[in-house]
């Protein structure tokens, strides 16, 4: 039954690309990659625990990894995208290392650290990254079986953001319900506890360090690709405030509170760019209702209510 | 200049941002000692001091008003959450982390509605140069060391000669021992959330004449003096103060001799070093 419900949820993302008009189809498609980013982390908040505030660190370690790989040494998409996954993987496990040490507030004053250090990083090497103006990839296409789909394609575009964060679902909600998956919740629940069990809890928070990140960098990785965009504002301190954004508001520990976050949150930001300068203040009037009122979050609201089956 | 000279305009701007950063960073440290909790809405308390010191003395037209009137208002703008958001979700780590950046959004949106996204400057109130050898430097600058200097040590004595300190220090060992001795538990959070705000506050309104007052001014205030509280350890305000003498000469050294980018860069990764070795700063105690 769950794995039909999230089945369902993809069919529906599948279907609407159909009947969407072009502005809510774009629209979604963006939605689809930030809400992979905000499943990622959603893994380590809702699952193990762990608030981070430096998880664009990851999403831009992807965006440059990949952008780099195109930009500088002419690479392929798929290539590229492999080296933005690489160079996550890279910056979550090292970060992963250093931050293990630490714990409660000091875990999150030293993620923002370390990404603050990152994004300043981009800014430092301007001549490479282009800075705070970025670069622009052009002509960027996917060959598939000989056929040449150009990303820029609206409907190309839709498509493989539903892949990508399809993938990201899946793998989320297989290793929520896997062993490895239970042992992460009862390390949110008592870690003093797992760690008397005989479990190694060091290294599971690796892991889930790790894997969070790497989901990250799957979504900054694809965002570039099909918004051919770099820029070191994607690096900076609200990136990673919006996946803890979007992931209380849906609903954290909950696999489909992230994309239900997402979606309300970025139709919230756009109604409200278009009534005052001060938008973003509907940024925090979210975080500190949904904090007050909602802790659990849309999803988590109605789990506890009506469906204790949600994973 | 020489290498001698530049050394010295190191030396004498890495003191005087040292004791500002002091400041800021004390209410930081004050606010987590005692209540626990990490205000991520430090910086928005430091930006909203500056600005309200912009806006007094500009349509008042006293500098030395604002400097009063700006650390109250954003103290009672501070008391307001505290009691409207902070004090309904029981302090709770995570809530309450989760709450300040809600707040920080909230305050900085509203000034950029108000006062919108303009980098203004306040004149200083007095405008002297001191001459060295090498090179003239703003008197200003040095009034500002003194006054944040004087700021800490009356912060100091507070904290280890008055009864409302001896609160604070009997809340921040246990604060459910103290509630037992009649300890005013609630009515502490609550000053020294105002009180960490002012501190903030004040250090915004004197940075004012020298860096102007912007709506976004407050990230980097917020970063440093997590750097420094982190180094100096969560809670022990000895090593706030230790740490930001080291955070703010190397700052300093730093920006003078290369670049300010690079000395936020050296600052931040300076923390991931001191926590990869020592993983509880300084002079901090163990914290779970």
């Amino acid at each position: 039954m769950t794995l039909g419900l999230h089945l369902g949820v993809l069919a529906l993302l599948g279907v609407l690309q159909l009947v969407l008009p072009p502005f809510h189809h774009g629209m979604l498609a963006r939605i689809m990659v930030l809400a992979a980013y905000a499943a990622g982390y959603n893994l380590l908040l809702g699952y193990v625990g762990l608030m981070s505030l430096g998880h664009a660190m990851f999403f831009a370690a992807g965006m440059y990894g990949t952008g780099l790989a195109i930009s500088y040494l002419g690479v392929g998409v798929a290539t590229g995208f492999l080296a933005g996954v690489v160079a996550g993987l890279a910056v979550a496990a090292a970060v992963g290392l250093i931050t293990l040490r630490t714990a409660g507030p000091a875990f999150l004053i030293v993620t923002m650290m370390l990404a603050q250090a990152f994004y300043l990083a981009t800014l430092y090497f301007n001549e490479i990254t282009g800075g705070d103006q970025g670069f622009i990839l052009s002509g960027l296409s996917l060959d598939l079986g000989g056929r040449r789909l150009p990303l820029a394609d609206p409907v190309v575009k839709y498509n493989v953001a539903l892949v990508v964060f399809a993938a990201c679902l899946l793998l989320n909600f297989w290793l929520v319900r896997s062993p490895v998956g239970h042992i992460l919740r009862a390390l949110r629940e008592n870690e003093e506890r797992t760690r008397l069990l005989g479990y190694n809890t060091p290294r599971y928070k690796l892991f889930a360090v790790t894997v969070s990140g790497l989901i990250a960098a799957v979504a900054g990785s694809a965002y570039t690709l099909l918004f051919s965009y770099v820029g070191s504002t994607f690096a900076g301190i609200p990136y990673s405030i919006y996946p803890l954004l979007w992931t209380l508001l849906g609903g954290s520990g909950t696999t489909l509170g992230p994309l239900v976050g997402t979606l309300v949150m970025t139709y919230l930001v756009d109604v409200a760019s278009s009534l005052t300068t001060g938008y973003l203040i509907v940024v925090g009037v979210t975080l500190v209702v949904t904090i007050l009122w909602v802790p659990a979050g849309i999803v988590g609201g109605i789990r506890a209510r009506w469906a204790p089956w949600l994973p | 200049m020489s290498l001698g000279a530049h050394l010295f305009l190191a030396l004498l701007e890495g003191t005087v941002g040292a004791l500002v950063l002091a400041l800021t960073a004390l209410g930081l440290s004050l606010v987590f000692g005692v209540m626990r909790i990490v205000n991520v809405a430090h910086g928005a308390f430091f930006m909203l001091g500056a600005i309200v010191t912009w806006y007094v003395s500009t349509l008042l037209g006293s500098f030395l008003l604002a400097l009063v009137v700006a650390p109250l208002v954003v103290a009672a703008v501070a008391v307001v959450a505290d009691r409207l958001v902070l004090r309904p979700i029981g302090y709770e780590p995570e809530s309450t982390i989760v709450a300040t950046i809600g707040l920080l959004y909230i305050l900085e949106q509203v000034v950029l509605m108000v006062y919108g996204p303009y980098a203004r400057p306040v004149t200083a109130p007095i405008y002297f140069r001191v001459d060295f050898p090498w090179f003239g430097y703003s008197g200003y600058k040095l009034i500002v060391g003194v006054i944040a200097a004087i700021l800490l040590v009356a912060t100091w004595i507070a904290l280890a000669r008055t009864k409302l300190g001896l609160y604070m220090r009997a809340t921040q060992q246990d604060p459910e021992i103290a509630q037992a001795f009649a300890v005013p538990v609630g009515r502490v959070y609550t000053t020294a959330f105002g009180a960490g705000a002012g501190l903030a506050a004040v250090a915004g309104a004197l940075i004012v004449p020298i860096q102007q007052a912007h709506y976004l001014m407050g990230l980097d205030a917020l970063l440093l003096s997590f750097v420094v509280v982190i180094l100096g350890g969560l809670g022990s305000l000895r090593g706030t103060l230790v740490a930001a003498f080291v955070v703010g000469l190397s700052d300093g050294a730093v920006s003078v001799l290369f670049s300010p980018t690079l000395a936020k860069i050296v600052a931040t990764l300076l923390v991931g070093l001191v926590l990869a070795v020592r993983g509880r700063g300084l002079f901090g105690e163990e914290i779970a």
